[in-house]
């Protein structure tokens, strides 16, 4: 299958400063595609050329094959949802999903069958007449997409729509969300530095730093195999120790406090001074069985730190001052443990993943 | 607790009731009575409503409203015309800290008064003026023409004194749009004249209406501009209230005047109101 | 906001307790018709604090009407503008002649105010100056504007310029070869005049450059060369006769227009004392030299003329041969309901396009 977007050596400059740098990339039809990175690194720029509020400095930007360095925003087949959503508080729910159809020179009939028939897909019926300062952040949320999805476009274009809701209401809108990508089928792409939406929602996910992707990945990938140190450091949670390389094949390094560590490279690189990235899940608490592919070690327990199914522990690794974050396993096995205590623990040498020291 | 409430409120709006008792509805109630006096042919003070009757009747005088009204519905629609582009420049192209400044800029010639500022004018257009003398020593043209005391300049003088009581509400209003608005209708498929229309006006209609009723009630009150730009064609309608009270010194017809401005003047606001879709309430909050 | 308020209220107090500690004497008056250096003078030799308000006739009257006569201890309205008014309104007391030093007045003019304000057995008003309405020329543009009809002329096109008030109504109506004077006792007769006279401005309206509201306005635009015709008073022609000798007044072929300024003691008036103390001082023939001198208008003040100005002197027997003298149309007292009936002809005036 043609892929829906596809962009080639695609570069922004402001001034001194380059805020996309040269990318390359597709984005296949029907998928939801996420572009997850902090702020500044570039997302909303891209994501506005997409939509035609902004000049490429230079590159290609073609829609279904079709160029559109030529075609202006209100031209585009594609539609943005604004982090804001940008609704027009002087029209009422029927009259904003509307505005697009009416543009386009819709039928009347036609339009109020294709609003009516939207609204109940986003589960508003019946709201066509209420005004925008009526609705909750959900139902504006819904709205704003329902505003853009009438018009099919090829690409759906959204910017961290969910940012202004609270946290009960945001993990709500995420499986709505993409639950109707997968009903309506379109396109959806969607740019947010929280790596949850991004990691729940999308099938794949660009991570974006500086202008650049660091790994377009399917979020099973990017957090297992994290290709570089920002993507291993940016998604999801995990521990990091400086080491050095006592020796490489097998890849033996040691921390500053002298604990010897088997371990994987990840980056190829001649340095010997390395970051040591462990998940804290990936901390098996008193480990005694397993075979050689084990680093064993002892934790002494700072701190508990209770959140039901996500309740972790901060403890000091040997003999050090270094805080190590671990999940605790949602069993009773460790309803026990408490501040001070002393346990052994193991980790694999393959979740223990090396990446070459970041300049500072 | 009850009781202590209602004092404090009893207190506080004193001095507001006072104020309109005294200052606005005694002086409207005497000038009502008024409105309603008149001789009769024996000289004698009766209740009539010849003063009210002479208004439609005699034609001078609600001709005379009819040009004033229609003047000032024209100067308020040019002054939105002139006023907006600047205030949607100011709010939506230029950079915040700079938008500050030019909105200074802007309020700097009313802090000098009305009067002042139509003597700056009539220095400037007047046929032995500054605009004049440019002209004819620059050789493009080669004798001065006068350029006051024609409809064209004191509509522009009604223009200019009104400008701020447009921009003000303008300004306010569009700053409480965001950008993002216009984006998105931009990116659903609205060429730039439907924005316009579309959106960014009915965004700003509340802040329009409170602009043009203020514009419209004071081009329609104005004295001083039309006098003095206007010149010999300038009748207004104030000029002639004016006249009832001083040169005739016919209060009653005076005061039936200022009455019959005052209804008229609601009338085509509320008219107004009714044609563009507002609301009073809302365009003043 | 709050903060102007405190400062303005402030103000206001000090201003009020300003005026309380010296007595004042409020008066109301013309523009020029109470020279600083004669306020100054006055304040020293009585300790008042002079309080002046310039306007015109209509708003003096319009002003004390308001008021019932309060606010002000002297007011300065025309002769012919207080026994109607005061038989309406009641706005004046009568004149106490009697604490007037009327040796220092022109004896004939002293007698013609107070015929001339007589409201049932008392008279209102002491004369203070007097001049002529007439023509403003510019003689080197203008040669032959010798009459009120000037005014209406096509040849100055552009270069017109009247007040839109009784006296021009007047002026064209003598220049018609009618007197209106003598119609002030038969109003449809006056009336069918004026509205004569009415259609003939109206048909030169065309011709007008502006009706000027402000004498000094007027002064300007005719120094300036863009006014070659006014109707206007003999002071101000004179006056910029002093700066361009090319300008003069002009007494009309018709007639000048001749009225007596008074002074007249405003009904609730706090100052009485005050006020006859400045009549007296005003008319002091050395004092009102000064006021004629620097305002070129001629006083009553009966010995002033061995202190004026050779100027001032010139001014009347260039502008006026004895002929002319005679021939001034002096105004007679005017009723409220003629003065309703210009008011309507003129507003006609002015809205006719």
């Amino acid at each position: 299958m043609a892929p829906v977007l596809e962009i080639q050596n695609l570069r922004k400059e402001f001034d001194a400063f380059t805020a996309v740098d040269t990318l390359n990339f597709q984005v296949e039809e029907g998928s939801f595609f996420s572009i997850l990175g902090p702020s500044g690194c570039g997302k909303t720029t891209l994501l506005r050329m997409i939509a035609g509020f902004q000049e490429p400095t230079s590159g290609t930007l073609c829609i279904r094959g079709r160029d559109m360095s030529e075609v202006p925003p209100n031209r585009r087949p594609v539609n943005l949802v604004f982090q804001n959503l940008a609704l027009f508080p002087m029209m009422n729910v029927q009259e904003n999903i509307a505005f697009g159809l009416k543009r386009q020179g819709v039928g009347k009939d036609e339009i109020r069958k294709r609003v009516d028939a939207m609204l109940e897909r986003v589960d508003l019926t019946g709201y066509g007449k209420k005004n925008i300062s009526q609705l909750s952040g959900g139902q504006k949320q819904r709205v704003a997409i329902a505003r853009s999805l009438v018009l099919e476009p090829s690409l759906l274009l959204l910017d961290e729509p969910l940012g202004a809701l609270d946290l009960k209401l945001r993990e709500q809108m995420k499986i709505e969300l993409k639950k109707l990508q997968a009903e309506v089928g379109t396109t959806f792409m969607y740019i947010t530095h929280d790596q949850s939406e991004a990691l729940v929602m999308s099938d794949r996910v660009a991570v974006m730093n500086r202008g650049r992707f660091e790994q377009i990945d399917s979020p099973r990938n990017l957090y297992a195999n994290p290709a570089t140190r920002f993507v291993a450091g940016f998604v999801g949670e995990t521990n990091i120790l400086p080491v050095s390389v006592v020796s490489r094949s097998p890849l033996k390094v040691v921390t500053s406090f002298g604990l010897e560590l088997q371990a994987t490279q990840v980056n190829d690189s001649s340095s010997d001074e390395l970051d040591l990235f462990i998940r804290p899940e990936a901390i098996i608490l008193q480990h005694d069985g397993g075979g050689d592919d084990f680093n064993r070690f002892s934790l002494t327990v700072r701190n508990i730190l209770f959140d039901g199914s996500n309740t972790k522990i901060l403890a000091t690794i040997g003999a050090s001052d270094y805080e190590l974050t671990v999940a605790l396993p949602q069993n009773e096995q460790f309803a026990h443990i408490g501040k001070g205590d002393v346990i052994d623990a193991g980790v694999h040498l393959s979740s223990c993943r090396c990446y070459p020291r970041e300049a500072a | 607790m009850k009781t202590h409430f209602r004092l404090g409120l009893f207190i506080f709006l004193t001095p507001v009731l006072l104020w309109l008792l005294l200052l606005i509805v005694v002086p409207h109630l005497e000038l009502l009575m008024m409105s309603l006096q008149g001789k009769d042919d024996m000289g004698k003070a009766v209740w009539t409503f010849a003063n009210y009757r002479h208004f439609f009747v005699e034609k001078i005088y609600w001709y005379t409203f009819v040009r004033t009204a229609l003047y000032a519905i024209t100067v308020t629609v040019l002054t939105f015309c002139v006023t907006f582009p600047v205030a949607f420049y100011i709010t939506k192209v230029v950079s915040p800290k700079f938008s500050g400044f030019l909105t200074i800029l802007l309020l700097m010639p009313f802090w000098v008064s009305e009067l002042v500022r139509v003597y700056g004018w009539m220095i400037l257009l007047r046929e032995s003026g500054v605009i004049n003398h440019l002209l004819v020593s620059s050789g493009l043209m080669d004798s001065p023409v006068e350029m006051l005391y024609n409809d064209i300049s004191m509509l522009m003088g009604l223009v200019y004194t009104s400008m701020l009581f447009m921009v003000v509400p303008l300004i306010s209003a569009l700053e409480g749009m965001d950008d993002s608005l216009i984006e998105a209708a931009h990116d659903l498929g609205a060429s730039p004249l439907t924005i316009f229309f579309r959106i960014i006006i009915p965004y700003a209609a509340p802040g329009i209406t409170s602009g043009s009723i203020v514009v419209f009630m004071l081009a329609l009150g104005n004295y001083l501009t039309p006098k003095l730009m206007g010149g010999k064609n300038s009748l207004w309608f104030t000029e002639q209230i004016y006249n009832e009270f001083i040169a005739s010194f016919n209060w009653n017809q005076g005061a039936a005047f200022g009455f019959l401005l005052l209804a008229l003047s609601s009338v085509i606001i509320w008219f107004g109101l009714k044609l563009s879709r507002q609301e009073l309430g809302r365009a003043l909050s | 906001m709050k903060k102007l308020f405190a400062v303005t209220t402030f103000a206001l107090m000090g201003l009020a307790l300003n005026v309380q500690a010296a007595e004042s004497l409020k008066i109301l008056t013309w523009k020029g018709y109470a020279p600083q250096e004669l306020v100054e003078k006055f304040e020293k030799e009585t300790g008042m604090k002079v309080e002046l308000t310039f306007t015109n006739n209509e708003e003096m009257i319009a002003k004390l009407r308001a008021t019932r006569g309060a606010g002000f201890d002297l007011a300065q309205p025309s002769q012919d503008r207080i026994s109607s008014v005061q038989a309406e309104y009641k706005i004046y007391q009568p004149m106490d002649y009697n604490k007037i030093k009327s040796d220092q007045i022109i004896a004939s003019m002293l007698e013609a105010v107070k015929k001339n304000t007589k409201v049932g057995e008392d008279s209102y008003g002491v004369p203070f100056c007097y001049g002529t309405s007439g023509l403003i020329v510019n003689t080197k543009l203008a040669p032959e504007a010798k009459d009120y009809s000037a005014l209406l002329d096509e040849k100055y096109s552009g270069r017109i310029s009247y007040r839109l008030k009784r006296p021009t109504l007047i002026g064209l109506a003598f220049a018609s070869g009618d007197d209106p004077f003598a119609k002030y006792s038969d109003p449809t007769a006056y009336k069918a005049l004026m509205d004569s006279v009415a259609e003939k401005m109206i048909a030169a309206k065309p011709y007008v450059k502006n009706y000027w509201s402000n004498g000094d306005a007027l002064l300007e635009m005719v120094r300036s060369g863009e006014v070659s015709v006014a109707m206007g008073w003999d002071n101000g022609g004179w006056k910029l006769h002093g700066e361009n000798p090319d300008i003069d007044f002009v007494a009309p072929k018709s007639g000048a227009l001749g009225w007596i300024d008074t002074f007249a003691i405003p009904a609730k008036a706090k100052n009485v004392d005050g006020a006859y103390q400045w009549i007296n001082f005003m008319l002091r023939p050395e004092n009102a030299a000064v006021f004629s001198n620097t305002e070129k208008y001629a006083t009553a003040s009966k010995d002033a003329g061995q202190y004026l100005d050779a100027e001032v002197r010139d001014n009347i027997s260039r502008s006026f041969t004895a002929a002319d003298i005679d021939n001034i149309k002096w105004y007679p007292p005017v009723g409220a309901e003629i003065e309703q009936m210009e008011g309507k002809i003129l507003d006609m005036v002015k809205a006719a396009n």
